[in-house]
């Protein structure tokens, strides 16, 4: 038993050293702050700046995009109180799509914009990935709102308020763990591939629309990492390093975060 | 009464949006149908299933190479990630002091966090050299590394947290007077664990094993960079192989230059979905029953 868990220990130490030693001997200022300039592919000058803040847009824009339809949903599981037919199917058919894999979401939405005749852009990257991070951000959150509880909601009837002000007081008694499923929303959404790849396109420059193709840190691994110029494989070490520093820090701020707004629940 | 207004209209709109959210599963399912149902027409789907021929320009879509290829990574990584998992998840929950615990359990939360992308580029950098260089050796075989084996392995390691922490979390389920009876019968750790707990949380660990499976199946990027994408069924661990959502990756870009070429990826996300869906609602079903029987 030791051994195994040795080996699933070792497993992890070595995706994340060999991603940060790769990565920081990769690294450099030029690399963080420029976009590619001209021969970039045959490994000169430029830098991962557009992947950089293309990816933090599209999964940015997507977060706030699920949080708008997700925040609702999750209060509204939480409504009546009890577990209905209704509600029970909603998170049966919510756990269902969030196992559909991503690449089947990417299929399906650039489906729809050969339809209605769209390219791909910026905003319907953030469609998809809204689309695939919704049924994991609505969960997580109907997960912690589960556990508000059943004085604070009584009182909070006992003062005369209706259905939704009594949600509202059960989202800032949730408030740490609401914030964590948003988080892990954005982690998911910045480090997916499949779903973006002909959604969101790739572009060597910065986006100046919503309606443009942007770079994304995940595509610019996937496109530069089998390039025959070390230079230029150079780079997908640099993107991947950038990725796992952004899911890292995503992911200790969740926890800080979580800590700080535990100060608005009544326990 | 301005409260009152605003409580019926956040209401409605909180339903609207619970109602359309519910359904997107069936619109994904009803848009795959659509679009794959022009291959229907020219061959049957035992036929699509089951034929090797794959030449796209004449109008032969065989899937039998890719779903052959899906089902080779899949079963290997979870031959690998099962007992790896199960063990683990044993000693964390039952063997492991609280303090090696309390510091184990985030590390393998944050391996479940880490992107598929990553897990691919450590599989180029780790383990496809380890396999070309060191394993394969072993039997006398030479391979690039792009194969099968090294898809398995880098699966594994991303299916492992979620089959880790879902059973960990089931084994502290058992309440602690069902340990002290065994024990008291005389049982040392091992035969509890493997007689009585094992035996009492079975169904919860089945799901954990399908969710874990299912996820492996879709998963598209880590696998399709090491594992080699030939479109042939593969006959032993060190061939190459080309999984579904490699398949639609690959080709989704030039799909519509070739007549039908389409519908073939749409069958084919169809094909990932159908088996993806159908193995969580086992998993949720088998997860219900649990929980059922656990409150009687």
């Amino acid at each position: 038993m030791c051994a195994s868990l040795f080996i699933v220990l070792g497993g992890i130490l070595s995706i994340v050293f060999t991603v940060f030693i790769k990565g920081i001997s990769a690294i450099s200022l030029q690399m963080l702050l420029e976009t590619p300039h001209g021969g970039y592919y045959l490994g000169q000058g430029g830098g991962i700046l557009n992947a950089i803040v293309g990816s933090l847009l599209l999964a940015g824009g997507a977060m706030i995009f699920s949080l708008l339809i997700g925040l609702p949903v999750a209060m509204y599981l939480h409504r009546s109180m009890k577990r209905s037919r209704f509600t029970e199917y909603i998170r049966i058919s919510l756990d269902i799509a969030s196992g559909v894999p991503t690449i089947v979401y990417g299929a399906v939405v650039f489906t729809i914009m050969i339809v209605i005749g769209a390219r791909s852009s910026l905003f319907w990257g953030m469609i998809t990935v809204a689309l695939f991070i919704l049924p994991i951000m609505i969960r997580s959150m109907d997960e912690i709102m589960i556990h508000a509880p059943k004085k604070v909601i009584t009182a909070a009837f006992a003062l005369g308020s209706t259905r939704t002000e009594m949600l509202l007081v059960v989202l800032k008694q949730s408030l740490p763990g609401v914030l964590t499923a948003i988080l892990l929303a954005f982690g998911r959404g910045i480090g997916d591939a499949a779903s973006i790849l002909f959604t969101t396109g790739y572009s060597d420059s910065l986006p100046t629309s919503l309606f443009e193709p942007v770079a994304t840190l995940p595509l610019a691994i996937l496109f530069q990492i089998n390039s025959p110029y070390l230079i230029v494989q150079q780079r997908a070490y640099a993107a991947g390093l950038i990725l796992l520093v952004i899911v890292l820090l995503v992911s200790l701020l969740s926890r800080f975060l979580s800590q700080k707004f535990m100060k608005y629940v009544v326990k | 009464m301005d409260r009152k207004i605003l409580d019926t209209l956040f209401t409605s709109v909180m339903f609207v949006l619970a109602f359309l959210i519910s359904l997107i599963t069936v619109v994904i399912a009803l848009i795959l149908i659509w679009k794959s149902y022009p291959l229907f027409q020219i061959s049957s789907i035992s036929e699509l299933l089951f034929s090797s021929i794959w030449q796209p320009a004449e109008g032969k879509f065989g899937f039998y190479p890719f779903i052959m290829g899906t089902i080779w990574v899949t079963l290997l990584s979870m031959a690998i990630a099962i007992p790896l998992a199960l063990l683990s998840s044993i000693y964390l929950a039952e063997y492991a002091p609280r303090q090696i615990r309390n510091t184990i359990k985030p590390l393998i939360d944050l391996l479940a966090g880490i992107p598929s992308i990553l897990f691919g580029l450590w599989g180029i950098l780790v383990i496809v050299p380890l396999v070309r260089n060191d394993i394969a050796p072993l039997y006398g075989i030479s391979t690039t590394g792009y194969c099968v084996l090294s898809g398995g392995i880098v699966l594994s390691f991303m299916v492992l947290p979620i089959i880790i922490s879902l059973s960990d979390e089931l084994f502290r389920t058992v309440p602690l007077s069902t340990r002290s009876a065994s024990f008291s019968m005389g049982a040392t750790k091992w035969q509890t664990v493997k007689y009585v707990l094992i035996r009492k949380i079975y169904p919860g660990l089945l799901a954990a094993i399908i969710l874990g499976f299912s996820r492996a199946f879709g998963e598209t990027m880590a696998v399709l960079m090491v594992v080699g994408n030939v479109a042939k069924v593969p006959s032993s661990v060190f061939d190459p192989a080309y999984p579904l959502p490699a398949l639609i990756a690959n080709n989704y870009g030039e799909m519509l230059s070739i007549p039908l070429y389409d519908s073939a990826l749409m069958f084919a996300a169809l094909v990932l979905f159908c088996i993806v869906v159908l193995f969580n609602i086992s998993a949720k079903m088998l997860l219900m029953r649990f929980q059922r029987g656990g409150e009687t």
